[in-house]
């Protein structure tokens, strides 16, 4: 994505430095390096690992066990639909189904140009105002065919 | 002019609009004072505007930014109290949803400025606290015991007794944790305390701290609730700018420092000991328990680790005494409640209230039936391994014991409601579905049986063999019960079991209606 930096080492050792006060730092620094690269690059790896004294192995278990990071870059836009039992009893599934067919694309995937990534999340805290569903970071509620319709306009679909 | 404006700045209200509305507000009422404040938890109104008019607030709602300049123009900035509009409900804290509750930890959600420490202080925040200094740490602790509060993380245990066990243990480093995971659907309760009322929570963790000779804490919040992050993260800050967190917590020689950490997208991250793995780095796997958190938690050292609406209500229990807490309730469920009443429900939102109102008052009556307005035909009470009951269970008192014995349990506190389109069978297969995604792994029962009863599952739907396969399911539930280290696995069987208990039909759909699908 454009407001991501590309991957550098150095960057990677910069934002492991930033982190190295806390206790605990490996789940602050993956979110760091997430946010600066828009995903954590296989080669980042290494640079934390050994930034943290802890093996490869230990990092990558950790950046495979947490759905929030991923190893390839998402669409330039990200949709995550709720897929839980508040926002399934609204009709949750039948708009999850609509907006696969309005972005042209399925849940856990980006879109071939690269436009688009639609996840599922279970639950975002909005559960009276259900359908829930955010948009870039941006949170939407009460979700209706329609506003299915105008988030695919609004990621240019 | 003297008016002032509150317009929410809860994540629940700004999925609805809410930063449009007040944009159109900046435009339409130039000068007059808007204070972003939490949600008053009346979620169905949102966006809900309040004009505050001789210090009484009258409520507007649900607001769309193009509401806002016929709203205007029907004077709510002259005389809020004699404008008629479609959207005015009156007097907000006469509304019939909010005098109907008793307000202990949500007394001043959506009443104040969340990141005002002065607002917190001028309605009674650090109260506790300031009694709290002049005891003993184990009076503290006695206090909390007296109160009768039970973890309102889902497990219900009592907190006096754990932190009894924290304060008892001798270690250099003690931790005090609040677990802000709030996986459940149909629960918001942290997410809307966090957003409304953050001090609440910073002065909780401290009393506990102090309680028990804890000198740091940690917020584990997960990484859906953006907003609760950031706003905890800055009341934080400013408490340590005011001396309310640092070395010297409230001019005494007390020490306190707070932070947060953002989770990553692992339900089973909210089990307790999933949670302190995942603090100190590692994968979200459960620990076996002994040791209890308590005795080895964060890094090894005694651990409190509640939730946050059992440290919410702390300071409310040492300002008032833990009498008056315990006042309310019934049976061994005493104190308040902060029920969340969500899904297809006509009037959703947050209903804090003392233990034994029943399941039927709060979808019935508080809640209004269905936002659909077809019957209801199952709630789903304690999120995604809570049990669904059907409204012949609609006498079950709010109450742990009472749930336990109709074969449910009340969890974090979340009713979810649904229609009589509801095919239970489906939901009995996101059930096992939602933990084969979720399993940390440790456990075979949990990891692969899990996945053998979503197939189960659809074998029945698809009309195979289908008493055997009920029965298959049956067997599963009871291995996964018997074999699972934690309640992922083990209570996995209870929305599973009590959709075939209470609508056994659902499973037993004739092959016709299962082709035309
Ligand atoms: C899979 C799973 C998920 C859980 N999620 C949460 C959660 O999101 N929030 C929470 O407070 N407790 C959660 N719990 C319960 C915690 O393990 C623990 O009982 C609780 O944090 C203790 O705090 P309390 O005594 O104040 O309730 C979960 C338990 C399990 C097994
Ligand atoms: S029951 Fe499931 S989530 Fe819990 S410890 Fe076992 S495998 Fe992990
Ligand atoms: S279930 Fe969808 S927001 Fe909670």
């Amino acid at each position: 994505m454009s407001r991501h930096e590309p991957f550098s080492v150095a960057r990677t050792e910069e934002l492991v430095a930033q982190h190295l006060h806390l206790e605990g730092p490996l789940l602050p620094i993956l979110h760091a390096v997430q946010e600066v690269f828009g995903f954590v690059p296989e080669a980042a790896v290494p640079v934390v690992a050994s930034g943290l004294n802890v093996s490869r192995a230990d990092v990558h278990g950790v950046v495979t066990f947490y759905e929030d990071f991923h190893q390839k870059p998402d669409g330039e836009h990200v949709v995550k639909i709720c897929r839980a039992e508040a926002c399934q009893s609204m009709g949750g599934e039948e708009l999850a189904a609509h907006a696969e067919r309005c972005l042209g694309v399925s849940f856990g995937q980006t879109s071939a140009d690269g436009q688009v990534t639609l996840e599922k999340v279970f639950c975002l805290g909005l559960c009276a105002t259900a359908p829930a569903a955010m948009v870039n970071g941006d949170l939407r509620g009460r979700l209706s065919r329609a506003g299915v319709e105008a988030i695919a306009r609004e990621v240019g679909r | 002019m003297s008016v002032r404006l509150y317009l929410p700045r809860d994540a629940a209200a700004l999925a609805c609009g809410a930063d449009k509305v007040a944009k159109a507000l900046a435009a339409a009422a130039p000068g007059v004072p808007l204070i972003r404040n939490g949600s008053r938890g009346m979620l169905w109104l949102e966006p809900l505007l309040e004009v505050e008019y001789h210090g009484v607030r009258y409520g507007f709602g649900p607001v769309s930014a193009a509401d806002v300049a016929g709203l205007v123009s029907a004077g709510i900035l002259e005389d809020p109290a004699e404008v008629s509009h479609p959207l005015a409900i009156g007097i907000v804290a006469q509304h019939p949803f909010m005098a109907a509750q008793q307000r202990l930890t949500f007394a001043r959600c959506g009443v104040i400025d969340p990141l005002s420490l002065d607002d917190y202080i001028e309605h009674g925040g650090y109260k506790g606290l300031e009694r709290a200094m002049k005891l003993a740490p184990a009076d503290i602790v006695a206090e909390v015991t007296k109160s009768g509060l039970r973890g309102r993380g889902g497990a219900g245990f009592p907190t006096g007794i754990k932190w009894k066990t924290v304060l008892d243990a001798e270690a250099s480093q003690k931790y005090i944790v609040c677990n802000a995971d709030e996986g459940d659907s149909g629960t918001f309760a942290d997410r809307m305390i966090i957003e409304g009322d953050p001090f609440q929570l910073i002065e909780g963790m401290t009393i506990a701290g102090i309680a028990v000779g804890a000198t740091r804490g940690y917020v584990y919040i997960r990484s859906e609730y953006p907003h609760a992050i950031a706003t905890l993260t800055e009341a934080i800050h400013k408490a340590r700018r005011l001396g309310f967190l640092g070395p010297k917590v409230y001019g005494s020689a007390h020490a306190f420092e707070l932070e947060v950490r953002a989770g990553a997208g692992a339900y089973v991250c909210g089990e307790e000991t999933a949670l302190l793995e995942s603090i100190e780095g590692k994968r979200g796997v459960v620990r076996a328990k002994p040791p209890l958190p308590a005795h080895k938690g964060l890094f090894g050292k005694p651990t409190i680790i509640n939730n946050v609406l059992s440290l919410t209500a702390v300071p409310h229990i040492m300002a008032a005494g833990a009498e008056y807490y315990a006042n309310y309730g019934m049976g061994r469920s005493r104190g308040t409640m902060p029920i969340q009443i969500a899904g297809n429900v006509k009037h959703g939102g947050l209903f804090e209230v003392a233990f034994g109102i029943t399941l039927g008052e709060l979808v019935e009556k508080i809640g209004g039936g269905t936002a659909s307005g077809r019957p209801v035909r199952a709630v789903q009470i304690g999120g995604p391994l809570g049990a669904y009951f059907p409204p012949a269970l609609f006498d079950t008192p709010f109450d742990y014991e009472a749930f336990t014995a109709k074969g449910g349990l009340i969890g974090h506190g979340g009713i979810v409601v649904f229609d009589d389109t509801v095919d239970m069978a489906k939901m009995a297969r996101f059930a096992f579905d939602f933990c084969s995604i979720e399993s940390c792994g440790k456990c075979t029962p949990c990891r692969i049986g899990s996945t053998r009863g979503k197939e189960t599952i659809d074998r029945i739907v698809a009309g195979i063999d289908v008493e055997a396969n009920i029965a298959l399911v049956e067997d599963l539930s009871q291995t996964m019960k018997l074999g699972s280290l934690c309640a992922l696995g083990g209570f996995t069987p209870y929305p599973v079991l009590s959709a075939l208990t209470h609508f056994p039909e659902d499973f037993r759909r004739t092959a016709p209606a299962v082709a035309a699908e």
